[in-house]
């Protein structure tokens, strides 16, 4: 597989750490943002790979961790109306809500489907007229794209029967917010290759900058995430702070601008709650007025659901990087996969599934 | 540095059958564990083994079941029926039986074309007479339209032991080296592919094949096989943390050594599974002393259905909770771990 072997060689990864090791000279916190570097990071065992006094923090990256337990209550809440085919994608179907999650839903009969992509839902929906047709989208800037894509052709389709729940999120403000939280730990992020894919990276500068923290956008497999490691280890031993771009065969300064066009037609951005962290001014992406006839919330009244989050799981913690799955006293006692207290248990890029998956029988 | 202990399984917390029930993962294993075995408790249900060993007479006889419900019925590779006979004649060959007689049981879908299950019938009975057997008895029942996705097959087999030895968890002890015969993960992804909603176009097709004449040649040759097991719900890795909690043994896979097409590999990478988990119909897991590891790789290799048999890793060493660990092309070694229920495929 092309831009995948030569990105987990074992020797340029060895390569890669020694280097890391050779300019290490003191203890730094780094964060990689995504979900998708977290599991790469504890799949491979990258970490163990490094030298003691770099400490990775896993960050709120993981879309399905962060969408906070109104918006699954309000998913339960549709999915079991008559008549509904709720899609979703995959993952989001575990993530427990208040009382229930959508896989116990769909046990009892209510119709909901696995899809892969948004616009499948819309196909759906021209081939079931007499139903109505409700989309989950959640998650960051990666696959909002998709999801106004789809909104964009229900209204050039002029379909009737589809609807979107939107929960999606945005990533500079959540790192703002956790470099503002006056326990931050964090020294240095590698920035969600995925997001900056569709975004760019332009947004970032300000953030480097006014916090004296160098961020390196970076990619997800092995030899990528020891590169962005290097890069932020050598802008931190050399007190510099800008944006590098490890992630070059993928990023660009600009991203995609005609997905950018696309999510600016389609939402509006708006402060949004993240599961664990509270709310966070401009964090989120809803659909714009415009759209109101395809927006789940405001068809189905579920807009007043608003549960407390629930009060054992710490993954607000874990989000910001402050504690570990294992330092949790809920992990694998009280939280497991099977019996989840948060999403961060159950997504396939949760930190405290990773380290489920991965470490449970070890030390740490 | 904090110290993980392990606790009690956890409750079933599900009130409800869901379908990660059905997964060949941990919620599969808690169901199988706290509501079937108490109730049908009996020594033999109790060692978990692909095939009931009954001891008849003075013979040897191996007993089987298993359901078949794969959608799509026709997929690249094989179809439902296929499967049917594939699936319990490879279940008699992990007990190290000869199968002799197979049942087929169809529960039929209302509205059901009798072309398209003449077809399926004829492609039982032709993967049947490969094999040397026959389908000698069975049931056929109809249920309305909207209750079966077309239909159903249950087969049972049974079928003879020749070997006097015993081929089973029990059997595996320390040093010993886990062989696979196959490349692993093309029946999960081959038959995900044909179900809606997948547009996705590859190559891949199920490896869905009748193991027992490879069996067969190894116990010819008189291998000393202390186990087999087919790879099929759960993957190489479900199947292998079973035998390892089974065993009470600590075993070691290697990244490095083991056989996965490119095209397999990509398609994981896109959808986020992990194809050690991805369910293979004509692979499975032999497990024999060192000093047979090269007889029964060159026999496997030989025969159609082994030529890409390969030395995956060893049992290290015996430990009371078993325990599957890989080693990463890194050479840093993780723990592998029943996964809940079925992968699903991830957002991004």
């Amino acid at each position: 597989m092309k831009f995948v072997n030569e990105y987990r060689d074992p020797e340029t990864v060895k390569k890669w750490a020694q280097a890391i090791a050779d300019i290490t000279t003191q203890p730094w916190t780094i964060m990689e943002v995504c979900g998708g570097q977290t599991h790469s990071i504890i799949k491979h065992g990258l970490d163990q790979l490094l030298p003691e006094n770099i400490n990775l923090v896993h960050g709120p990256g993981c879309p399905v961790c962060v969408t906070p337990i109104a918006y699954i209550d309000k998913a339960l809440a549709i999915a079991q109306q008559d008549n509904v085919i709720f899609c979703s994608f995959g993952d989001m179907l575990r993530v427990p809500g208040s009382q229930d999650d959508l896989l116990s839903l769909k046990s009892q009969g209510a119709d909901i489907r696995i899809i892969y992509s948004p616009l499948e839902a819309l196909n759906l929906a021209e081939d079931n007229p007499s139903k109505q047709i409700v989309f989950f989208a959640v998650g960051f800037e990666t696959t909002a794209p998709t999801c106004a894509l789809a909104i964009y052709q229900a209204k050039q389709r002029a379909l009737t029967n589809f609807y979107m729940l939107v929960c999606h999120v945005r990533v500079p403000p959540v790192m703002q917010a956790l470099l503002d939280a006056p326990d931050n730990t964090v020294q240095g992020f590698l920035g969600a290759g995925h997001v900056c894919s569709i975004m760019g990276y332009h947004e970032y500068h300000a953030i480097s900058e006014q916090y004296k923290t160098p961020i390196a956008i970076t990619g997800f497999e092995p030899v990528d995430i020891l590169q962005g490691i290097y890069q932020c280890i050598q802008q931190l031993e050399a007190e510099t702070y800008r944006v590098d771009n490890q992630f070059k065969r993928v990023v660009t300064e600009q991203g995609n601008v005609t997905a950018q066009q696309l999510m600016q037609q389609v939402y509006i951005i708006v402060d949004r709650q993240w599961r664990g962290m509270g709310n966070i001014v401009d964090s989120g992406l809803a659909l714009s007025p415009e759209y109101d006839a395809w927006n789940a919330e405001k068809y189905f009244s579920v807009a007043d659901i608003q549960p407390d989050e629930p009060k054992a799981c710490r993954s607000g913690e874990i989000l910001k990087g402050l504690i570990k799955p294992v330092q949790c006293p809920e992990f694998n006692t009280t939280c497991t996969p099977e019996h989840p207290l948060g999403a961060t248990m159950v997504s396939s890029e949760g930190a405290c599934a990773a380290y489920y998956r991965y470490r449970r029988y070890q030390n740490d | 540095m904090t110290e993980i202990k392990l606790n009690c399984p956890v409750p079933l917390h599900y009130e409800r059958i869901v379908m990660a029930h059905g997964g060949g993962g941990r919620l599969m294993q808690q169901l199988l564990d706290d509501v079937v075995q108490p109730i049908f408790n009996n020594p033999i249900l109790a060692q978990k083994n692909d095939s009931a060993v009954l001891p008849i007479n003075s013979a040897n006889i191996a007993f089987t079941t298993d359901s078949y419900v794969v959608k799509p019925l026709f997929f690249p590779g094989g179809d439902i029926g296929k499967l049917a006979v594939c699936g319990t004649l490879n279940d008699l060959a992990m007990s190290g039986a000869k199968p002799l007689y197979l049942t087929c049981s169809l529960i039929l879908e209302e509205g059901f074309a009798i072309k398209d299950l003449r077809r399926l019938l004829t492609s039982m009975q032709a993967t049947a007479s490969a094999a040397g057997v026959s389908i000698v008895t069975g049931d056929t029942k109809v249920v309305e339209h909207g209750k079966a996705d077309g239909l159903y097959i249950n087969t049972a087999g049974v079928g003879i032991l020749e070997t006097k030895q015993a081929i089973n968890a029990q059997a595996i002890r320390p040093d010993d080296v886990i062989l696979i015969n196959s490349d692993l993960g093309r029946h999960g992804l081959a038959v995900m592919l044909e179900r809606d909603g997948f547009d996705f176009k590859s190559n891949i097709q199920s490896d869905c094949a009748d193991v027992s004449g490879l069996v067969n040649d190894l116990l010819q040759a008189n291998i000393a096989i202390h186990c087999l097991r087919d790879l099929t719900r759960g993957g190489l890795a479900s199947t292998l943390i079973e035998l390892a909690t089974s065993a009470q043994v600590h075993m070691e896979i290697a990244h490095i050594d083991l056989p996965i097409h490119d095209d397999v590999q990509s398609l994981c990478e896109i959808l986020g599974f992990d194809p050690l988990y991805i369910a293979n119909e004509g692979c499975f897991a032999l497990i024999v002393p060192e000093d047979n590891v090269e007889q029964a790789l060159q026999i496997m290799r030989n025969h159609p259905l082994g030529k890409q048999a390969n030395r995956i890793g060893t049992v290290k060493q015996t430990a009371e909770q078993g325990m599957l660990t890989l080693k990463t092309e890194f050479g840093i070694s993780r723990v592998l771990d029943l996964l809940s229920g079925e992968q699903l495929p991830r957002i991004c």
